[in-house]
């Protein structure tokens, strides 16, 4: 019994880890960008795909391999702001139909990068075995590259939330996400710090990918299940708030373990219920403004 | 028929339309049994497209449900098959499809905007999940066979619920609800203060354009044969319509008539030979018509040709618009 509930509680942690990270990520582009970027998970299986690709052809170490996904998934969704949201940004006559657009147009984005990446590396399930040894928490057993997971989830969590709250370009951030025109006029280039956002949004799901390629299945449709998981967990903590996405992976990762501990089936259905339910009873979430 | 009635401007649309759908009625007997296949796809695709354009077009709710209706409407024929006639499968598929979205519409009366959205889109999976789930652990079976109906009757049965569908989308943005929708798209707050029930209009708008996705489910599920719920909620269902619509024109009708039938070509003559480049082409055209194209094909149309009478002929325009009055 105490056995299973730790056996609950851990897996629910290591979960909900990655599921924290990726939110964290699609916070940033939603809360500060305006852009619902449903594509948020096609970065996820980029990052994935590049470390698979480093680690099979140059036997790449995966935990070096972030360093250099990283800032490539970043270069790209920086790009993709610069030149794609914001020319959307610019037509759209109020905040409502940006947002709509920006969403459609992130939908078309979708099927682009999934489908340029079956292309690339076809519709088959890849993977490799990398500190695939079992670990003993106190009687329950875990892979350790999932272990190395979490630390690395949680760590980049930590350092993104000083990074925001002690530097000034992080306050810049800040400001732009209460509220970007008037950042604008207090000086910030408001432009440039929205296309950062976007791109450190998929700089996340990059480096989510590359951790969890280390210990799940990749494909190239893979993304869209961790997009949901990450738009559930933004609007569970609260639109914008960078703790409550935090907090918020947490708690589904633990409400998906529970769940498929009893019924494994059903842990999808779970976090869409939930999320109904949310939407319904606290649409702010619950860290939310 | 005499000249008279052909030619004035009046009569000409209505005239080309009744030509176009006796055309459409007797194409069975003269083209071949796979372009009646393909035209049922068209008109599937058309259905589903002003079903959405006749709610989310006026209100700018975008509503991601389509395919939830659309899976709805199949597994009403699944199921109920084998022991109904097909007329009632087709209507109880819209009706169960109506059920459906009017408790989404009451439980999502407070979600504006962007959750809207999400909620609809969540709710395609919730219900792919649940029916997976439910399949495999209760009924202990993954898919189910479709009582299949000869290609000709599933076209004939199409051809109805498109011109059901587009009367429906006339009548609806011809009077007094079109104009109440108009004004919740551009200021709902407004639109409550003037009088109108925003609530009940919004609820009964979505229930309405559900009936016909539905029913156009019910019917194309008796082609397919055999369906699970991967391929009943299939989400490409909910972004499908959108496309189509925007890139065809939202304001016009014949927008996402337009749209559809560019689209439901593309797909049946790429489909099964690039799938992917296929969906690679769909998703690169959905960022350019959202970019390039905020008025679709037909403000396209309209735009050059306001643009070719501008650049020096206005004279001409004053004697348009002058004639235009004059009518």
């Amino acid at each position: 019994m105490v056995l299973e509930i730790l056996d609950i509680l851990i897996s629910g942690l290591l979960n909900g880890g990655i599921f924290a990270l990726i939110a964290v990520g699609l916070s940033m582009q939603y809360g500060v960008a305006r852009v619902l970027n449903v594509a948020h998970g096609e970065f996820i299986m980029l990052g994935a795909f590049f470390t698979w690709t480093l680690y099979t052809m140059l036997k790449v170490n995966p935990l070096v391999s972030l360093v250099i996904c990283g800032p490539i998934v970043f270069v790209i969704g920086y790009f993709l702001h610069k030149t794609l949201y914001r020319r959307i940004r610019l037509s759209s006559e109020s905040q409502g139909a940006f947002e709509g657009n920006s969403m459609l147009a992130s939908f078309g984005l979708l099927f682009i990068i999934q489908n340029l990446a079956i292309l690339r590396w076809g519709s088959g399930i890849k993977g490799y075995s990398y500190l695939n040894f079992p670990v003993n928490l106190g009687g329950a057993m875990f892979a350790a590259n999932r272990l190395v997971t979490l630390l690395f989830a949680v760590a980049i969590c930590i350092i993104f939330y000083l990074f925001l709250t002690r530097t000034r370009l992080g306050k810049a951030i800040r400001a732009a996400a209460q509220d970007p025109d008037a950042a604008g006029l207090m000086g910030v280039n408001i432009n440039q710090v929205l296309a950062l956002c976007f791109g450190l949004g998929a700089l996340m799901a990059g480096l989510a990918g590359s951790l969890l390629s280390m210990s799940f299945r990749v494909q190239p449709t893979m993304g869209l299940e961790y997009t949901v998981i990450a738009i559930i967990v933004i609007v569970l903590g609260g639109l914008g708030s960078i703790p409550g996405s935090f907090i918020g992976g947490f708690i589904l990762g633990l409400v998906g373990s529970i769940v498929s501990h009893f019924e494994p089936g059903l842990s999808l259905v779970a976090y869409y219920v939930l999320f109904m339910i949310l939407l319904l009873v606290k649409p702010t979430g619950i860290l939310g403004r | 028929m005499n000249r008279v009635a052909l030619t004035s401007k009046k009569f000409l649309l209505p005239g080309l339309m009744i030509i176009a759908l006796i055309l459409l009625v007797t194409s069975p007997s003269y083209i071949s049994a796979y372009k009646v296949m393909l035209l049922t796809s068209i008109l599937m695709y058309i259905v589903v497209s002003v079903s959405w354009a006749i709610f989310s077009g006026p209100t700018g709710y975008i509503s991601l449900a389509s395919a939830a209706f659309f899976g709805v409407g199949i597994y009403t024929a699944a199921i109920l098959g084998r022991i109904l006639p097909l007329t009632y499968v087709i209507i109880i598929g819209g009706l169960v499809s109506v059920v459906l979205a009017l408790i989404v519409g009451v439980i999502t009366l407070r979600l504006k905007g962007m959750y809207f959205a999400i909620f609809t889109f969540g709710l395609v999976e919730l219900l792919k999940h649940f029916l997976l789930w439910w399949e495999i652990n209760i009924t202990g079976t993954r898919g189910r066979f479709v009582i299949s109906v000869h290609s000709e009757t599933v076209f004939y049965v199409m051809i109805i619920i498109f011109v059901a569908v587009l009367l429906t989308a006339y009548l609806i943005k011809h009077s007094k609800y079109g104009l109440a929708l108009q004004s919740i798209g551009e200021y709902e707050e407004a639109a409550e203060h003037i009088g109108i029930n925003v609530t009940m209009v919004k609820i009964a708008t979505f229930a309405i354009s559900s009936f016909f996705i539905g029913s156009a489910g019910a019917i194309i599920a008796t082609r397919w044969t055999y369906v699970d719920p991967y391929i009943a909620f299939n989400p490409i269902f909910s972004f499908m319509p959108v496309l189509m619509s925007i890139f065809g024109g939202l304001g016009q009708l014949f927008g996402p008539v337009l749209g559809a039938a560019f689209f439901a070509y593309l797909e049946e003559s790429l489909i099964t030979k690039f799938p992917y480049h296929y969906m690679l082409i769909f998703g690169i055209i959905l960022v350019v018509a959202i970019l390039y194209l905020p008025d679709g094909l037909i403000g396209l149309a309209k735009k050059w040709k306001k643009g070719s009478l501008s650049s020096g002929l206005v004279e001409l325009l004053q004697k348009r618009q002058k004639g235009r009055k004059e009518v």
